[in-house]
Formats: structure tokens, C-alpha cells, sequence
């Protein structure tokens, strides 16, 4: 049962106050789109092994969304950040390269 | 014979008999006694019978790890299967019986097993009992279920009560032998807040009865002064019968502590589960024995060398009169020295190893007289239910017999494995220690928590360090080491890990199968897992067969599989299959050590989360008046809505039909309060629920109500209820009664993580309100009688609403309807729910008035074709395949799920239609029912061509009317269909518009 801090309200939390939402930063595609957009929008998803992004609701607690940064193996919490944003702060890929040298994920690294 | 010895006991209080029954048969033990100490002092070693074969089984280890001692406990309230005999601590009135045996333990049928066990090699039921198919119903699944399962299930509701704790600590030491204890105080002296935990009732786990010397003193003194200091200390919390039952993410440990299990008569809950989160965490755990796999070594009287000793010192009782030593180990003789020392026989100690000169413990041995046989082993053991005595062999032979040794009890050593479970639960790996021939803790790849470092340290022999002095600076290091990584301070103001002497050992000798070149014959009596009847032979077959690797080879053969979870036999299985394999022992693997360390209740799983507060219930505020007046409940969601109000001397069919047809006549009030309202305010408002919504919203004029549709990306439908517009920038919006959380949380997420610049507030206002449907024809004149607004159709006109006074209530009034009739929806604030609900029955007295439920609500709709959310839907259901095409915008770019609805599956135009089913008969069709098609799949089952998705007796038809959703329906009007139903009749229904009654919609509209 992980251990996170909401970055909106700053309470650090048992994993039963929160609910994982599945994977950060994507792009949505609507109306227009072609079906390989839409497919990777609805459907495909990265499975890694190692550093990955995440989107959680602080459910039971402010209610805010927000992102975390963790590795999938060894369980670390490379630290979390608010959901207004497309990509990951830089100041945390730099921290997670810092950890795990030549990291990537997605367009990320 | 196993027995009672004059001196000895070092647990015991002898002054306090206690008496218990086995098996109907009044015994006594001591205060102090486990249940298995006190039936050996009663010759009771016989105490079950294994779970393929019947064979009898007696008494193997002394704790947590036995795999046979296992019984039924207690009676009524209290019963309970699978209890561990040498981890129930005696009490006075306990009851237990043996499992497994039909009709007595001594003289068991199933036995028979045992004798065709050639015919039942591993695989057994997967080769067997595959084909052919028929056979399955009445022959094999019979028999399966008659032999599967040891104890048998309660049949009485829990008399006791459990509950969960939480608890946080800097340092959470599991396991309170010496090395627990030194940890702890190294932890606590830096000033952490530490907690240490015991599975057992007693400090100092098994050194003290292996004896040894710390500062210069017995053991016991030891453990005595450091619980003494530890109970002194503030920052430390000390709990006995307290078990690590596992460790999860972060620091997270489940913990199962047994209050009241030894002393019953005690008032307070009986388990308690601990949801600890610590720091950093220590696991002192110890390690088992392992025993020797040698033909015949399941036999009553064959234990643990660890354990026999165990016996004697702990408990002063004696497993038998004679008994012989095998070991490839110096450790075992500490139990031969024992029992000499008791003034039993042990008429020799064979040791499978060949050593160049005598150990201390060996001279110590022969110094007390017993024969020593290097480099032998056991061939075979003698006996049936009980040990007769043991061929002796070469252990570098086949087995031939050098001699036989009659005895009645046989003490095994395999040598030592740290019990790594806890280490494991989290990630921890493991590495090979080729010195003990045993898997330990790799310091380097440790758990590691939320920052990436180490969480759990291991300490002691749980870590490999198996003798004394070893114990106690590995367990010292670990106690400093788990409060450092917590931030506290390394200069301690105590003195470092005390000086322990013990009597040296000579190095073990891997001894995996005995004798060495054991045949078949040998092999397929030499047991590995007593409790699921896994022996030698069972693991090599499997690996023949293919099954190489571990996790293949455990499923296969169910080694390790039984409730001990193969504490004693895992290791010995994985030599084996390795062998099998050539390869080495690290490259084979263990497999995953799962959580629980042993079976915790599921009393204490569920804690306090029983009976009225094992959910809580979501009221209305008109809920005790529905409950004075006959209401059935029924669970919608966390709410509880009344199904029906049922009068005396009637059904709840008869009730539903008289609603029903009431509603259409006179006067019907239903507590519609449950349905969800949420407030979409802003100024972006209006665009943002024209993409939560198919429909437009923006449009709605203020003072209108609106229905919508709301579905998902994928394009399904996920709820629906009409929406509100309250002034330029305010949108009410109804949810369905399940759905208010959830779209409330669905708006959320998308405010939040998509148009997050949008200007929008949302609100959940469900509970704020009551609200109550007034309808039927006499709905406007009950209305009326009350006073104030005008709800006129000139001023209050379909579909509109308003906020007004009405008898007094200020009150909002939505002129809408979900039953077909005139309809006025009346919201009050929740505190004055019940007070409008008393004025309209009142009012409504002359007039017919009559509560009316959910069913009769579902009878209503069903009558008009409206949909049902979770009906009509399964969530792989469109708007457009329910003939809801004009609540869905043509004119807007975007809306969630629209992009979906256009994917090529969603336009399959043989996508399955809503329509109307009428039977044939006027029966009712069966919910859920398929119609049938011609021909049949590739799987041979008959082909479908629709299915009913809501079905009612209508009382105002009085026929059975239905909705489904049909292949081409909507274009094949009159033709008839067949559904089989499930009562083995054949039902026909035409297919017809879903809309049965008022088709022009005059009704609600006057
Ligand atoms: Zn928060």
C-alpha cells in the first residue's frame, strides 16, 4: 500500500485515500480524428518496467487530481506534480534522471 | 510411548492442571502446555490423516511450521478447522477433534487410498479426471468433493468479536527471540519509537532451550533483562501473540494478534488485526528445521530434532522412550544430549556426514555413552501408526540394510533455513548460502520503499547467522541500522550487542534424498509434503513430464500448497526437482512467498465490518415513515428505496399491481429523493455540459428542463436524467439514484484534467434536497388544495419548472415525467421532506392518494418505453441502439463519446435494436431471456438473435409487456420470436413498439 503527497493540499496519505486514474499526459482525440488516434487514445498503453507516470485523485481527501512519478519495480516515488500540465516538470525528469540514468517513457526521457 | 516426564518443563506452572478433551476423551494437561505438548503427555501422537491418502499422521514440529497437527476447535459459535496443534495454547474445557478420517482416526476407509497410491501419481486428477465429460456430473466431482477439504466449515454464525488497529512506529521489530530482542533495544536506545512483536506467548524464542551463554549467563537471564529494560522504555511497545503476517508497499504491515484464543472466558474481541505503517522494519523471524527426506518419514513418531527437544526442555514431556538421531548436522545432537540428560534412550545418532575428526557436540555425545554412525542413514522406518524402528543404511548406498534399530521416536535434522517470508512479501530477493545449504535475505536487494532506500532488514538466523554470538551482533547491527535509516542518532548510550558463547558446530552436509542412491521404491515413501501427501517420487515425475519450472512443478504436484504453505517442505522439494534437472539449486528458484505468514481468521479480516455496520446505509428523510408503512426494501446503490408499500393480507405482487394501477387513476407519491442533482455553475458552464451531454444544453432556456444522455469516450451510455437550467450561468442536473457520485466525479475529472481553464463549478447536492413525484391524473388538483403558485398547464407548461410556495413550503416544482402521467416533481430542503410528505398524503386523501415503490416506478416507465439505466444498459450499450437518436446533437462538434459512436463496430447496422415484446399468451416474459436463431456457433450452442432487457406484468394492460434489444428489431414489427427460458418452457413474443400505452403522449400533457 503505496505512501503519497497531494501536491494540491499537501497531505501524505495511505494509498486508500487516494484512487489511481490510469496512465498521465494523454492527448485526447475527438471527432475528426483517424482511427489510429483515436485507438491510441482509447487503448494503448505503456506497460514499463521502471520509472512510469501516473494520474491519482486524492479522493478522500481535497478531491484534486494531480500526477505522480514512480518506478513500477522498485516502488519509489520520484515525487508528484499537479494535473494542469501536458508533460512532466523538468525539474522532476531531471531528479528521476539523476536515479535512473537514461530513462524514458513515451516522447519523455 | 509418549509421555509426561517427572523434572523438566521450563514453560509450564505444575501446579495448575487443566483439562480438555480429544476426540471425546477426557485428558489434562498444565498451565503453559500447547495442545500438541499436552496430547503427547497423553501418548496421543496420532492426531489426523493426510489429504490424498489417509495416512496417519502424528506430531512433526513444535511450531508454526507443523503441517499435520492440525484440528477442528471448539464447538458452536466457536467452532473452527485447520487449527494448529502446537500453536493452540491449552485452556481448561478445550475441545478438539481430528479431520480428515472417515468413520474414526485410528481405522479411516479412505486409507484405501494409500494402497492404490501407485495408481495416483502427481497429476493425478489432471490426467484422470479430464475426459470423458459426462462423467463428470456424477462420478468425478462426487468423489473430488468428498475427499477434498480437511476441517469442516462452521456452521454457526461467529460468537466473538475482532477488530483492526492502527499503529505507527520509526521501527517495527517482528519476531521476539533474542535476536528480535537485541534489535529492539539497539533500535529503542537511539530513541525510536519501537515496537516488537511475538508470534508465540513467550520472550526469547528457541535459544533457550538450545542453550549457550550470554555475559557469561543462561540465556533466560538474557531474555529476562532485556524484556525487563525494553518494558521500561517509553519510546517501546511490546506485543506477544502477535504475528507478521505480512509486509506490503512502503512500510506497510499487516499484523494478527490473538487476545483471547488461549483464556476464552476473557471479555473483548478474540483477534485483532494491526495495520501498521513503519519506518523501517526488522525481521527477527528465525528459522525452521528442515526434515529428512528418507523412505517412510511421515510415519507418527518421526519429528523434528528441534522439536523432540523442544518437548523435553519446554514442556517436560517425552515424544518417546527410544529414539534414534538422524542428521547431517552438528545442531541435532543437542537433542540426543538432551534426552540423555532427561534419562531417555537413544540408542544411536546417524549422521550422514563423514568428518575427519569427532566436533565437541559429538564427543559431548559419546562422552554420554550413545553410538555414533557416521556416514549412515535411514533406509527405511518400520511401523504403521506408530514408529517401530529404523533400518539403518550407508548413506552413500542404494539402501541396503545394515542393521535395524528398534525405537519409537526418530528425530530428523536436513539442517536450518531462515524463515525469509517477510523479507519477501515486498520484493526482497534472495541469495544461496552454500556453507548452510539454505536460501537467506541478499542484503543488496532489499524491499525499498517510497524513497528508494531499504525498508526491512533482517536479522538473526532469519539472515543466516545461525549460532548464538552470531545471533545477537547481526541482530544488534540490524537494530541500529533500522533506526538510522528512520533518522535517529547511531551513538548509542548503551553498550553494543553482549558477548554470547555456545558450543561450536562442525559444518553441515547438504542432504537432499537418504540414502543417496535411494530406488523407486524408496523414493515413492520418502515424503516431502506431509499435508498434500507429495513425495520424492511426485516432484521427480513432474519434472520428467516437463514441468521445469518451480511455480509448473508446485501446481502440479500441489507441494506447498497445503495450509502450511510447504514451510517444511518447499526447500526439500526444490533439491529435488534441481536434481531432477541437473542444474543448481539458486537457478531452479523458490517460489513466491505469499502473505499471510500462517492463516489469520477471517474474523479478523472483517474486523468490526458486521451486521448493521458492515455498510452503511444511505436514507431518506422520509425513510421511517416508508418503513412505518409497510415498505419493502430494496438496495438501490448505498440507498435503500421502498420496493413496495405492502398492506396487510396482501402479496407484494398484489401491492405493485394496486400502486400501479392507482398511479394511472387517482393519485401516486414517490420519494424521488435518491436521484442525484448536481449544480453546473459558471460561465463556461453551458459549454461544458454540452460535451458531458449528447444533447444540447447551452440552449435550454432558463426556467426549462431538458432529458440528456451521457456516455463515455467509447460512446456507451453511462447515465441519463433531465437537467435545468436555473439562471444564465446555473444548470441543475439529475442523475440516475446509483449515479450521482460517480458523474459528479466524472464532471470532476474532466474540469480538472482537460478544460481545467474552463470557468466551471460542480457541486453534489443530492442530499440537500428531498423531492417527492406527485403524479397521476389528480396530480394538479392535490396541488391546488395546497395553495399558493400557479401550477396551471398555462403557467407551469410540460417540461418547465419553477420556484414557488405550495401549502406553505417553499418549494421548486419541475413539471416532468418519468411515468407517462401528469407529473409535478416537488423539491424542498431535506429537513422539511417528511413535513411536505405528511401535507400531500393529507391533501391527497380525498383523492385517492397512495405511496407507490420502485417496482410500480419500473412498471410505470416500462409501460411508456422509457429506458432504465442498468436495464436497458449493460454498458456496452449506445444511445443510438435505443432508438434515442433525437436526444443526440447533430449540430455540435464534440461531445463526450461522439467520436466513439462513430468507430465501425458502433454503426454495424446489425447491431441489436430496442423494441417492444408482447407474449403471445399474455404471460410474463423471463428477464434476461435470449431469443433464439437458427443454427448454432462454433461452439455448438444454439444461435441468439436478442434478449429481454426489462420485463413486467402490467396491471393497467393486464398482460406481460417487454423491452429488449432485437437484431434488426425495429424493421421486423409483428413477427414473433421464441425464448427459451430457463424453467425449460419456450415463451413467443411479437415484436411491437416499446411504447405500450398513451403512444401519443396526451397524458402527461393536460
Ligand atoms: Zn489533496
Amino acid at each position: 500500500m503505496l505512501i503519497l503527497t497531494c501536491p494540491c493540499c499537501g497531505v501524505t496519505g495511505e494509498e486508500t485515500e487516494f484512487h489511481a486514474g490510469g496512465e498521465a499526459h494523454l492527448k485526447r482525440h475527438g471527432p475528426g480524428s483517424t482511427e489510429d488516434q483515436f485507438e491510441e487514445y482509447l487503448f494503448m498503453r505503456e506497460n514499463p518496467k521502471g520509472v512510469h507516470f501516473e494520474r491519482w485523485r486524492h479522493v478522500y481527501g481535497c478531491g484534486k487530481w494531480f500526477h505522480a512519478a514512480r518506478s513500477t519495480t522498485t516502488l519509489e516515488v520520484y515525487g508528484t506534480y499537479a494535473a494542469q500540465t501536458h508533460e512532466p516538470p523538468k525539474d522532476l525528469r531531471d531528479t528521476i534522471s539523476k536515479k535512473v540514468p537514461g530513462w524514458t517513457w513515451r516522447e519523455f526521457q | 510411548m509418549s509421555t509426561r516426564l517427572a523434572t523438566g518443563g521450563r514453560l509450564l506452572n505444575k501446579s495448575r492442571a487443566v483439562s480438555f478433551t480429544f476426540n471425546g476423551q477426557h485428558m489434562t494437561g498444565y498451565e503453559g502446555d500447547t495442545l500438541a505438548s499436552a496430547l503427547l503427555a497423553n501418548d496421543q501422537m496420532l492426531v489426523g490423516r493426510s489429504f490424498k491418502y489417509h495416512r496417519p499422521r502424528g506430531i512433526v514440529a513444535s511450531g508454526a511450521e507443523e503441517p499435520n497437527g492440525l484440528v477442528n476447535l471448539g464447538q458452536g459459535g466457536r467452532f473452527e478447522p485447520n487449527q494448529r496443534v502446537t500453536t493452540t495454547e491449552l485452556f481448561d474445557g478445550l475441545t478438539a477433534k481430528s479431520q480428515n478420517h472417515w468413520p474414526s482416526l485410528e481405522f479411516d476407509v479412505g486409507a484405501i487410498n494409500a494402497q492404490m497410491s501407485r495408481f495416483m501419481p502427481a497429476g493425478f486428477y489432471y490426467k484422470t479426471f479430464m475426459y470423458p465429460r459426462p462423467l463428470w456430473k456424477h462420478v468425478y466431482e462426487p468423489f473430488i468433493r468428498k475427499a477434498a477439504g480437511l476441517g469442516a466449515a462452521p456452521k454457526e454464525r461467529d460468537d466473538d468479536t475482532y477488530e483492526h488497529f492502527y499503529a505507527f512506529c520509526d521501527v517495527l521489530v517482528i519476531g521476539g527471540g533474542v535476536a528480535g530482542l537485541q534489535a529492539a533495544k539497539a533500535a529503542a536506545d537511539t530513541g525510536a519509537r519501537v515496537m516488537l512483536i511475538e508470534q508465540t506467548a513467550h520472550w526469547g524464542g528457541r535459544a533457550p532451550v538450545d542453550g549457550g551463554e550470554i555475559a557469561g549467563k543462561p540465556v533466560d537471564n538474557y531474555v529476562d533483562e532485556t524484556v525487563a529494560a525494553l518494558e521500561a522504555m517509553d519510546n517501546v511497545t511490546l506485543r506477544r501473540r502477535m504475528m507478521g503476517a505480512g509486509v506490503y508497499d512502503h512500510g506497510y504491515v499487516l499484523s494478527y494478534e490473538r487476545l483471547t484464543d488461549h483464556a476464552p472466558e476473557m471479555d473483548g474481541p478474540r483477534h485483532r488485526l494491526w495495520r501498521i505503517r513503519a519506518g523501517h522494519i526488522v525481521t527477527a523471524t528465525g528459522a525452521i528445521e528442515r526434515p529428512l527426506s528418507f523412505a517412510g518419514n511421515d510415519i507418527p513418531g518421526v519429528m523434528l530434532a528441534s522439536a523432540v527437544r523442544d518437548y523435553v526442555t519446554n514442556f517436560g514431556v517425552s515424544p518417546g522412550d527410544r529414539t534414534v538421531v538422524v542428521t547431517n548436522n552438528d545442531n541435532a545432537y543437542l537433542t540426543a544430549i538432551a534426552l540423555k540428560h532427561a534419562g531417555l534412550d537413544v540408542p544411536a545418532i546417524l549422521d550422514a556426514r563423514v568428518l575427519p575428526t569427532d566436533s565437541a557436540l559429538m564427543a559431548q555425545a559419546k562422552a554420554l555413552g550413545i553410538r555414533v554412525l557416521m556416514g549412515h542413514g535411514v533406509s527405511t522406518v518400520m511401523g504403521g501408526k506408530r514408529v517401530t524402528g529404523v533400518a539403518v543404511c550407508s548413506q552413500a548406498g542404494e539402501g541396503s540394510i545394515l542393521e535395524t534399530i528398534p525405537c519409537d521416536v526418530v528425530a530428523m535434522s536436513g539442517g536450518w533455513s531462515p524463515v525469509v517470508h517477510l523479507w519477501s512479501h515486498c520484493g526482497g530477493k534472495l541469495t544461496w548460502d552454500t556453507a548452510q545449504a539454505a536460501f537467506k535475505p541478499d542484503v543488496d536487494k532489499a524491499p525499498t520503499g517510497a524513497d528508494g532506500k531499504a525498508f526491512v532488514t533482517a536479522a538473526g538466523s532469519a539472515s543466516g547467522a545461525l549460532l548464538l554470538a552470531d545471533v545477537l551482533s547481526d541482530a544488534d547491527a540490524a537494530g541500529q541500522a533500522a533506526a538510522t535509516a528512520t533518522g535517529h542518532k547511531t551513538g548509542r548510550n548503551a553498550s553494543a550487542a553482549p558477548e554470547a558463547s555456545h558450543t561450536p558446530e562442525a559444518p553441515m552436509a547438504p542432504v537432499w534424498l537418504m540414502p543417496h542412491g535411494a530406488g523407486i521404491k524408496l523414493r515413492s515413501k520418502a515424503w516431502l509434503d506431509y499435508q498434500n501427501d507429495v513425495k520424492v517420487s511426485d516432484v521427480q515425475l513432474a519434472a520428467q513430464e516437463g514441468f521445469h519450472s518451480v511455480e509448473h512443478a508446485k501446481r502440479y504436484t500441489t507441494l506447498g500448497m497445503a495450509t502450511d504453505q510447504g514451510k517444511l517442505s518447499n526447500i526439500n522439494g526444490l533439491a529435488i526437482l534441481s536434481d531432477s534437472l541437473n542444474q543448481p539449486i539458486p537457478q531452479t528458484g523458490t517460489t513466491t512467498f505469499r502473505p499471510p505468514y500462517t492463516p489469520i481468521s477471517m474474523g479478523a479480516i472483517g474486523g468490526e465490518a458486521r451486521g448493521d455496520v458492515f455498510q452503511p446505509i444511505r436514507r431518506t428523510p422520509m425513510h421511517d415513515w416508508h418503513d412505518e408503512n409497510g415498505a419493502e426494501w430494496e438496495p438501490v446503490g448505498h440507498w435503500r428505496r421502498p420496493y413496495a408499500y405492502v398492506r396487510s393480507g396482501e402479496s407484494t405482487h398484489d401491492a405493485v399491481m394496486r400502486e400501479t394501477k392507482n398511479t394511472r387513476d387517482n393519485l401516486g407519491l414517490l420519494d424521488a429523493s435518491t436521484l442525484g442533482k448536481i449544480i453546473v455553475r459558471g460561465p463556461d458552464a453551458g459549454k461544458f455540459l454540452d460535451m458531458m451531454y449528447t444533447n444540447m444544453m447551452s440552449t435550454l432556456k432558463p426556467g426549462k428542463c431538458r432529458y440528456g444522455l451521457m456516455c463515455d469516450e467509447n460512446g456507451f451510455l453511462i447515465d441519463d436524467g433531465v437537467v435545468a437550467r436555473i439562471d444564465e450561468q446555473t444548470w441543475l442536473c439529475h442523475t440516475t439514484t446509483g449515479g450521482a457520485e460517480r458523474i459528479h466525479a466524472h464532471m470532476e475529472e474532466w474540469l480538472q484534467t482537460e478544460w481545467w481553464t474552463w470557468q466551471v463549478y460542480v457541486a453534489n447536492v443530492t442530499e440537500q434536497y428531498a423531492q417527492i413525484a406527485v403524479v397521476g391524473p389528480k396530480a394538479r388538483e392535490a396541488l391546488e388544495h395546497l395553495g399558493g403558485m400557479d401550477v396551471s398547464a398555462e403557467t407551469l407548461g410540460f417540461m418547465d419548472w419553477a420556484d414557488g410556495t405550495l401549502g406553505g413550503f417553499d418549494v421548486r416544482v419541475y413539471r416532468i415525467s418519468f411515468s407517462g402521467e401528469l407529473s409535478y416533481e416537488i423539491a424542498v430542503p431535506a429537513s422539511q421532506g417528511q413535513a411536505l410528505w405528511d401535507t400531500l398524503m393529507a391533501v391527497g386523501a380525498g383523492l385517492g392518494v397512495m405511496p407507490y415503490g420502485t417496482e410500480c416506478l419500473h412498471i410505470l416507465r416500462a409501460e411508456k418505453g422509457f429506458i432504465m439505466i442498468g436495464d436497458e444498459t449493460d454498458g456496452t450499450v449506445i444511445p443510438q441502439d435505443l432508438g434515442l437518436h433525437w436526444a443526440i446533437s447533430k449540430k455540435k462538434d464534440d461531445f463526450i463519446g461522439k467520436r466513439g459512436q462513430e468507430r465501425s463496430h458502433m454503426v454495424d447496422p446489425t447491431r441489436w435494436q430496442l423494441v417492444g415484446l408482447e407474449t403471445v399468451d399474455g404471460s410474463t416474459l423471463p428477464d434476461g431471456a435470449y431469443a433464439s436463431a437458427e443454427g448454432t456457433n462454433a461452439n455448438g450452442q444454439r444461435e441468439t438473435q436478442g434478449r429481454v432487457t426489462s420485463t413486467y406484468h402490467s396491471p393497467n394492460l393486464d398482460r406481460g409487456i417487454a423491452m429488449g434489444l432485437v437484431l434488426n428489431g425495429p424493421d421486423r414489427m409483428g413477427e414473433v420470436l421464441t425464448f427459451p427460458g430457463t424453467d425449460g418452457k419456450e415463451y413467443k413474443a411479437k415484436i411491437v413498439s416499446p411504447v405500450f400505452y398513451d403512444p401519443e403522449g396526451e397524458k402527461p400533457n393536460v
